[in-house]
């Protein structure tokens, strides 16, 4: 006989073991219409909808932005030119950030990690063109995402397209941000606040615009598990939804507006579970602890990106089996939109050619491999089941304690957690066992701690650079706007803004006025930072 | 016996990337060295600062902004204008290949990108600290 293995242990990149073989041993509780039910049918664990793929194929949304608003005005139409069905907005750092291009920590980073905007100008000319009742745009953006919301209904408004169908989605998931990927503004109370005032006003107004994308995405980049994703983010989730109960705003109608945004990495069967695992617990959440009636209230959307954090800079050609394997994952997963990365992006963003290949990946995976021809192929497998119920199991294990920190409130042991540096913590600590791991050859990174080359690939790359010329025309462009523009009338907006902060009116309505009165991203957002003061996260490592 | 080496960990800038340099900080602390981590976003004028009031041997400062030409230009003029010779300042983040010699010439002297292992990083820093120190 011979017993043996490879390894003393197999296990997923989270640590989650795996057995050798799986058998109807282990799914002696299993339950066919209760665990998975119909496509399009409660708890979706199959799918959200009734045909999937074969329907419609899931969105192809590459996120790009760089330079300034003409730059990424020009990449947005190569990409739809080149069939991509779905715009995604990338900011640089500092209009991420809530602060002007001439702001002194502005300077090196404009137009470097995504495209500028300090005012509805810089929008006129990045949507140049491009008709928003024709086209579904995504927006990368948290703690100034009301302004860059507000910025999106005025190009429509100026456009006149009506406000309905405006279709897209605008990240505005600060949680997260506190959590793991860090930008902000003010600190997590007032800022949550602040999306719930989007929820309200968008609610109404653009009821085909996705408020928010509850994202386990940077979760996932800044070093946590499959499970601590899936659970953090579902977490946040729940937060938001008590945020907006307590606000008095029916969730039937809000349900349908919020999205999700994960990860998918590198262990291939695990994450297909997640994603299956994630559906069956949010529908679940929805209609049974929050009481929505509504069936698509119950039924969780969500877009993907392939981990960013497993891309080499050695031997950079790998990347694109590993953006092929995560996005096949994904679309196994039943994902609604999809971003595949480019092989270049562990070197600097990504050039023409490398998003091209990361495109025709996806229509690879579409068109030719026959994947998406049923629905949900691995539904059924012993394996995929028993991993799909073990990682329910332990995120379920995740929200309890979070709701123990919170006294029985989600809302509350979310912003008890980020206080406290809970998820922080948790999520340093994975980062640093699969360093480690890494370290001890435990866990193999191709091209990195084995099958090691001298690195002469990595000199053929040509990258893109950003121009230093983009940051001085960036400047002249937002002094010549604060020259032109009324200033009387912009400052009057930003007094009627403040007004509102002040006496918790729902801001929306007077952040869309003051942007197409032409203030600025920074302009408007001091107004915020001036009441509720600058968030500063204490500093730790451990 | 030799006071244990003192390392400055700082994000400079606006990005929040900051899973690398923790995991670095817990590295050299497992190492044995004495690791003060700043926190995000601060300025290089913040960064000096922090290396001059802690006294440290060692400034590390993790950009993946795409923003590194400039900030390290103005951290080595800063160490300039302190007389800050004998700090040894290293760079970690997404920093292409033709950049590095600009950042050498600058007076960065080592630099590590996606992929390093700590114990390189552990590795090389005890051995140019040893030199430093003479």
């Amino acid at each position: 006989m011979s017993a043996q293995e490879r390894k003393s242990q197999f296990l997923t990149v989270s640590n989650l073991p795996i057995k050798r073989l799986y058998t109807p041993q282990d799914l002696t509780d299993f339950n066919y219409e209760r665990d998975l039910g119909y496509p399009g049918e409660y708890p979706f664990t199959r799918g959200i909808y009734h045909t999937m793929y074969r329907g419609r194929l899931w969105t192809m949304r590459q996120f790009a932005g760089f330079g300034g608003p003409e730059e990424t005005n020009q990449r947005f139409k190569y990409l739809l030119r080149e069939g991509q069905t779905g715009l995604s907005t990338a900011f640089d750092m500092p209009t991420l950030m809530g602060l002007d291009s001439d702001h002194p920590l502005a300077d090196g980073e404009v137009g470097v990690e995504g495209v500028a905007v300090d005012t509805l100008r810089d929008f006129e000319i990045l949507f140049e063109g491009i008709p928003l009742d024709q086209v579904t745009t995504s927006f990368t953006i948290n703690p100034s995402a009301p302004v860059i919301y507000a910025m999106y209904i005025a190009i429509g408004d100026q456009q006149g397209v009506p406000r309905e169908k405006l279709r897209g989605t605008i990240q505005n998931d600060m949680l997260k941000e506190f959590i793991a990927q860090k930008e902000w503004v003010i600190p997590p109370r007032p800022s949550l606040d602040l999306i719930v005032d989007i929820f309200e006003f968008g609610m109404k107004e653009t009821p085909n615009f996705n408020l928010i994308s509850i994202s386990g995405y940077h979760i996932r980049e800044a070093g946590s598990t499959a499970v601590q994703e899936l659970a953090f983010t579902l977490a946040d989730g729940m937060a938001y939804v008590e945020a907006a109960l307590k606000r008095g705003l029916d969730i039937d109608r809000l349900g349908p507006q919020l999205s999700f945004f994960f990860n998918a990495h590198n262990s291939f069967f695990e994450e297909i579970a997640k994603f299956r695992a994630a559906r069956r617990i949010w529908a679940r959440i929805m209609r049974e602890r929050y009481g929505a009636k509504n069936p698509d209230s119950w039924k969780l959307r969500f877009h993907t990106q392939t981990a960013g954090c497993t891309l080499t800079e050695q031997q950079p050609l790998n990347n694109i089996i590993r953006v092929t394997l995560q996005a096949l994952a994904a679309v196994l997963g039943g994902t609604q939109s999809l971003h595949t990365n480019s092989y270049d992006e562990a070197l600097a963003l990504p050039s023409e050619e490398a998003v091209r290949i990361a495109l025709r990946t996806q229509q690879i995976i579409a068109y030719e491999s026959g994947v998406a021809d049923t629905i949900d192929p691995l539904g059924g497998s012993y394996f995929v089941e028993a991993l799909t119920n073990e990682i329910e199991r332990r995120a379920l294990e995740y929200i309890k304690r979070i709701e123990e920190m919170g006294g029985g409130s989600i809302l509350e042991g979310v912003l008890a957690g980020i206080e406290n540096g809970f998820f922080q913590r948790e999520i340093a600590q994975a980062a640093y066992e699969y360093q480690k791991q890494v370290e001890s050859g435990d866990q193999i990174i191709v091209g990195v701690n084995r099958y090691v080359m001298p690195e002469d690939e990595k000199k053929k790359i040509k990258i893109l650079r950003v121009d230093p010329e983009v940051q001085r025309r960036q400047i002249e462009r937002l002094r010549r706007v604060r020259a032109e523009r009324d200033n009387r009338v912009v400052k009057r907006a930003l007094e009627r803004l403040e007004e509102a902060v002040r006496t918790r009116e729902n801001t929306m309505p007077y952040i869309l006025e003051a942007v197409k009165a032409y203030a600025s991203v920074g302009e408007i957002m001091d107004v915020f930072r001036r009441i509720y003061g600058s968030y500063r996260e204490p500093a730790s490592f451990a | 016996m030799d006071r244990p080496i003192r390392v400055l960990l700082a994000k400079a800038g606006l990005d929040g990337h900051d899973r690398g340099v923790k995991v670095v900080a817990r590295a050299l602390r497992d190492a044995g060295m004495e690791v003060i981590y700043t926190g995000l976003h601060n300025t290089p004028e913040q960064v000096v600062k922090a290396a001059l009031q802690e006294d440290v041997d060692v400034i590390g400062v993790s950009i993946l902004s795409g923003a590194h030409l400039t900030i390290f230009r103005k951290i080595t003029e800063l160490m300039k204008q302190y007389g800050m010779k004998d700090v040894l300042l290293l760079g970690g983040g997404i920093i292409p290949d033709e950049d590095k010699p600009l950042l050498t010439e600058m007076g960065v002297k080592g630099l590590f990108g996606p992929g390093t292992s700590t114990q390189e990083i552990v590795e090389y820093i005890k051995s140019e600290v040893k030199r430093l120190r003479g």
